[in-house]
């Protein structure tokens, strides 16, 4: 038999040119205290001004302000490649006198997207499913607090199972270098204490090059990242233009690695984990969610219908939909219950359709 | 001969029952102003007190700052890393030094106030403070009314309350508001931007325009407050402070070697803050010598 040339080499450039086509999504959530720079950093990070017609409020409106969830949508196109970016910014967050709780809204709205997927993957016309979970939240530490506060502490436990999180320390042109070590080393042993699960980055294949084994731990070694966000150009002495803060003692430029990790930042959010970011959502995050949601309202009445309908991924119980007033949830069960019925069979019609193809194909080779 | 040569010592002697006093004129050299360097000399010999308060929440530098103003170790800041769990209540803490410049000597008090601010819910954080002046206030008053009062009653009245504001570049928080609001009426409040070196010169100037307007919007009368002002000189002299009240400040307490000569400063990638830069050396001089006259009237 000699050696045919199948062609599945070719696959990936095959999913490559769909996803171009297709273009991607990405949702990232900011959030932390008002004043950290997260505003200036999302426009630094994107080179877009995403806040232009932003009003900052005065004292007395922030008095009587509670939190609000503020989206942003922009679509950003690099090299043909479309990005429809969504910002889910948090003002308000912690500025109160008394923040207790302040951190619900937030957690609502990341379940509500959740929730909202959950109904679509389970409708008819599944398709077009517009996927606006968050994917990552950045959150902003203070650069003069002694670490993380309280509050810090609170708002993370409550979502480090929702989301990812991505520490950052904002504004981190106030700290000397020794002062940022010191500091990033107390929020990495506060983060393990107060078992707060972060996003791990995914250790890199053996296979890659030393270089990027050396680039990949060096991104791993600045976590949380200190950074610093700045939309203005500066012109140090006789260099090129850049981007940075000048001060009357020198600048601090935003791209320089000695001066902040905005790089590294930059580099793991865009170039090279975000992919990772809505895997880990959909695989880990979602479907924790999901089983929660699932489990919690699995009913003793449920029980008996179980011998129906069996999904293939989860066991007994119905498809819930917990927004609903009871009276018509009963109906809509039954509604689903065909509809799902339905489902299994022409799911299993095309499971042996293809069963006889691939016998065919391979009594032919 | 004699006549009437009633004449006025202190220039604030506004007693309604006090007699009309005439200046007359000086025949010759009496040596009324070696009053002066009398006074100085006892001044000297008794010494000033002077009790600060610093608040702000923890890590604004208000340990650097105390010791880089007094250019001594007057508070040991504690490092990052070696701090234990905040305390859950606000608990103030008082440390007692002499400090000696030029034959005069200070006893200064600083109170510092770990914790305020620092927690999920920081209602009546400011409860402890008040009440800490308020002690202070009737502990003076109680060897006052006194029948045989000391000859020189102990004033560990709060002198100046420094309130240290984070250095958003927005505007004052509502808990900076409400505290303000609260101590200024019991207490010389002077609110200071912290941490400055953070902040461009452009939005140094903003955050403490925004700052001058929200305190006014809020009725908040810092020190040094007009109602006190006495003549024109003071008038002149306070508006120039106030004008650049709330002073944008930064600590620091170590060295480093600049251009031949050992200043105190932050070493940062891009450059060395040099602490004197930050307007601190206007507060200084201004506090002292306005602070410890003014104050104790």
């Amino acid at each position: 038999m000699d050696k045919e040339y199948v062609g599945f080499a070719a696959l990936p450039s095959q999913l490559h040119r769909k996803s171009v086509k297709k273009g991607f999504e990405f949702t990232l959530m900011v959030a932390g205290e008002s004043g950290l720079g997260k505003s200036t950093l999302i426009n630094s990070l994107f080179l877009t001004d995403l806040y232009k017609d932003r009003l900052i409020p005065d004292a007395s409106a922030r008095l009587s302000q509670t939190l609000t969830i503020e989206r942003r949508g922009v679509e950003i196109e690099e090299e043909g490649i479309k990005v429809k970016l969504t910002l889910v910014d948090t003002p308000g967050f912690g500025d109160a006198v008394d923040n207790g709780d302040c951190w619900m809204p937030v957690v609502r709205f990341i379940e509500e997207q959740f929730e909202q997927y959950l109904r679509d993957e389970s409708g008819l016309n599944r398709k077009n499913i517009q996927d606006s979970r968050v994917h990552c939240c950045l959150y902003f530490i203070s650069p003069f607090g002694r670490g993380l506060r309280p509050l810090d502490v609170a708002f993370l436990r409550a979502v480090h199972d929702k989301v990812n999180i991505v520490p950052v320390i904002g504004k981190a042109d106030a700290l000397t270098p020794k002062e940022t070590q010191i500091l990033k080393q107390k929020i990495r042993e506060q983060l393990e204490e107060q078992e707060i699960n972060i996003y791990q980055f995914p250790d890199c294949d053996s296979d890659e090059d030393e270089d990027f084994k050396k680039q990949d731990a060096e991104m791993k070694e600045s976590i949380p990242f200190a950074v610093i966000g700045s939309s203005t150009v500066v012109r140090d002495g006789a260099t090129r233009p850049v981007r940075g803060r000048l001060y009357p003692w020198g600048a601090a430029e935003v791209e320089n690695p000695h001066h902040c990790d905005f790089l590294n930042l930059r580099r793991m959010l865009v170039q090279t984990h975000l992919q990772d970011l809505k895997e880990v959502t959909h695989d880990l995050l979602y479907e924790g969610y999901r089983a929660r949601c699932l489990q919690s309202l699995a009913r003793p009445g449920a029980r008996e219908r179980t011998g129906r309908s069996k999904l293939s991924r989860q066991s007994a119980t119905e498809i819930p939909l917990p927004m609903l007033p009871l009276a018509d949830t009963e109906k809509l069960i039954r509604e689903k219950d065909e509809e799902l019925r339905r489902m299994q069979e022409m799911l299993e019609k095309m499971q042996a359709q293809m069963q006889q193809s691939q016998g065919e194909q391979s009594d032919v080779l | 001969m004699a006549g009437t040569s009633k004449r006025s010592m202190s220039p604030h002697s506004s007693q309604p029952s006090s007699p009309r006093t005439s200046s007359c004129e000086m025949f010759g050299y009496v040596g009324i102003e070696a009053v002066l360097d009398q006074l100085k000399i006892k001044a000297m010999k008794t010494g000033f007190e002077f009790n600060i308060m610093v608040v702000g929440r923890s890590g604004l530098g208000k340990s650097t700052m105390v010791n880089t103003l007094f250019k001594s170790k007057v508070w040991k800041s504690s490092p990052v890393n070696k701090l234990g769990p905040l305390p859950q209540t606000l608990q103030l803490q008082s440390v007692t030094h002499t400090i000696e410049e030029k034959g005069v000597k200070l006893k200064l008090t600083v109170t510092d106030t770990p914790g305020f601010g620092d927690q999920i819910n920081n209602d009546k954080c400011w409860d402890p403070i008040l009440n800490y002046i308020n002690d202070q206030y009737e502990h003076y008053l109680q060897e006052e009314v006194l029948i045989t009062r000391q000859h020189h009653i102990p004033d560990t009245r709060v002198h100046i309350c420094v309130y240290f504001v984070p250095p958003t570049g927005h505007c004052l928080r509502p808990l900076d508001i409400e505290f303000l609001r609260r101590l200024c009426r019991v207490v010389n409040v002077v609110p200071v931007i912290a941490r400055a070196d953070s902040l461009t010169l452009e939005e140094r100037e903003a955050f403490r325009w925004q700052i001058q307007e929200d305190l006014k919007k809020n009725g908040i009368f810092v020190y040094p407050q007009k109602c006190f002002d006495e003549d024109t000189n003071d008038k002149a002299l306070n508006d120039k402070i106030r004008e650049k009240i709330p002073f944008a400040v930064v600590g620091a307490d170590r060295e480093h070697i600049v251009n031949g000569k050992c200043v105190l400063g932050r070493k940062t990638k891009w450059g060395i803050i040099e602490a004197p830069i930050c307007r601190t050396s206007k507060t200084s001089p201004i506090m002292f010598t306005m602070k410890i006259i003014e104050y104790t009237d």
